[in-house]
């Protein structure tokens, strides 16, 4: 657990100079707001509508699947570090076609997440 | 324990210190590499007194220059997290290079010192995490300057993150199938055989495809062209720091450039040896050296990509990054497994 001492080290100095940097700016930068400038910028136009509009459910629907496969991708990470380990080692050796088979049927199941993800159209950006 | 806790801090100040000014200079190569790649001689007025050294200050005078900038907030914008959304993008991307390798170890002083900040059984697993909170940043960014330029910039941004990440991870974990651990310090170690040349690329020809689907999703996780749509120019003026002036765009275009250093870094750390090299054992502070250059050369091959290569339209990148880059990161990981079952 002593190693994770520098993270909280350099936590603290970045969240230093990024603050640091931020008040720099505001006063040494002079300022000089006017309400031509205050507007948000839509190349020189004057903004039409708010920003604050729908969006495409696209986004939200890739974000959903995103975290289905992240998670079945953290679950891959313990299994292939000590996947090596599995088969060098004398005790577990005996079990390793159900330790390579099991993980075998889990990227089936995988796939067939993403093939059906495919022809539900999800990933179809232009339709 | 005090002795340690002095030593990480110094490591940590070096650390930074180098990653800033590295930052510094990587903009002054990408401007050159740019005017070279164009048949231009790019700066190379800024210099010292009549020195001009081949626009060497340069990158001084721009940050001089960006201090004394108006420090604007638009009118319509959510304050707090306008001024936030750069420090969010910021310091998770100073956070990552504490874990990556640059060297063996040296004596300074009668002191055995280690040339890594700090190493963690979950190394790879830790920057993993941090390059996903980057995406807040621009995420908030985009959302709080109320423009609806910066908004899609912000959005593109994270749909296209959260798309390669995956493929991101799927490619770390082949890798992690012949290395056997997450911790990088012990991942460079392995690499050191045979005169510092066994690299993971030349032991198992079979990361190569494994390391051009992480070198692709890692040019997308750092926004850099071909993938440069939350920034596209000709569309989105300057996509999510569309509003953004002063320090603040600074705070983003170092993000930014520190990510390019970190993603080069991993990829040399997992697949070109870290800082292994001829003669390395004998001569432990060439280590650094070959570390630097490789990290150098790949920093090179994404300033040659972005332009020479044209910017995708947003339907193909989502199309390359689900339906090629993710399934070829899956065949990828069944075929080294089911290989590396066979040898034992």
């Amino acid at each position: 657990m002593v190693y994770y001492i520098p993270v909280l080290l350099i936590l603290i100095i970045a969240v230093g100079m990024a603050s640091v940097i931020i008040i720099l700016s505001r006063l040494v930068g002079r300022s000089r707001p006017t309400p031509e400038k205050m507007m948000p910028y839509e190349c020189g136009v004057e903004p039409v509508g708010t920003s604050r509009e729908r969006q495409s459910v696209k986004f939200y629907l890739v974000a959903m699947v995103f975290l289905l496969f992240d998670i079945e991708a953290v679950f891959l990470v313990p299994w292939a570090a000590v996947f090596r380990g599995v088969l060098e080692s004398e005790t577990y050796r005996s079990l390793k076609y159900v330790f390579y088979g099991e993980m075998m049927v889990f990227m089936v199941v995988l796939f067939v997440g993403l093939v059906y993800v495919w022809r539900k159209g999800i990933l179809e950006w232009n339709r | 324990m005090t002795n340690l806790l002095l030593e990480w801090l110094i490591k940590t100040i070096v650390i930074l210190l180098i990653l800033v000014t590295a930052v510094a200079y990587v903009t002054l190569m990408e401007r050159k590499v740019m005017a070279w790649i164009q048949l231009r001689v790019g700066p190379n007025r800024v210099g010292l007194g009549k020195f001009r050294l081949w626009g060497l200050m340069q990158p001084l005078a721009d940050g001089l220059k960006m201090i004394f900038k108006e420090d604007f907030i638009p009118g319509q914008a959510n304050y707090w997290l306008y001024i936030a959304a750069p420090a969010l993008s910021l310091i998770p991307a100073l956070m990552t290079f504490i874990v990556i390798p640059y060297g063996s170890t040296i004596t300074l002083f009668n002191r055995t010192i280690e040339l890594h900040v700090t190493r963690m059984n979950v190394g790879l697993l830790y920057i993993l995490a941090l390059t996903s909170v980057g995406v807040y940043g621009i995420v908030l960014a985009g959302w709080s300057s109320n423009n609806k330029y910066s908004l899609m910039g912000g959005l593109r941004s994270s749909a296209q993150m959260i798309s390669y990440e995956l493929a991101l991870g799927l490619s770390i974990v082949s890798v992690l199938l012949y290395a056997g651990t997450l911790d990088l310090v012990d991942i460079v170690n392995a690499q050191s055989g045979f005169h510092g040349l066994a690299w993971n690329i030349f032991r198992y020809p079979l990361l190569i495809p494994v390391f051009i689907t992480f070198y692709i999703a890692s040019l997308a996780e750092t926004n850099r062209t071909p993938f440069d749509l939350p920034e596209a120019d000709s569309e989105l003026v300057a996509g999510y720091h569309t509003e953004y002036s002063s320090m603040k765009f600074v705070m983003f275009q170092m993000a930014e450039y520190l990510n390019l250093i970190t993603a080069s870094s991993i990829t040399t750390t997992l697949f070109f040896g870290g800082w292994n090299g001829p003669f390395v054992g004998r001569a432990p502070f060439l280590g650094p050296v070959y570390f630097m250059l490789k990290v150098l050369g790949l920093i090179f091959l994404a300033m040659w990509i972005r332009y020479t290569v044209p910017r995708f339209r947003y339907d193909q990148l989502m199309r390359f990054g689900w339906k090629f880059l993710l399934p070829a990161a899956i065949v990828n990981i069944i075929i080294s497994s089911t290989v590396i079952l066979l040898k034992y």
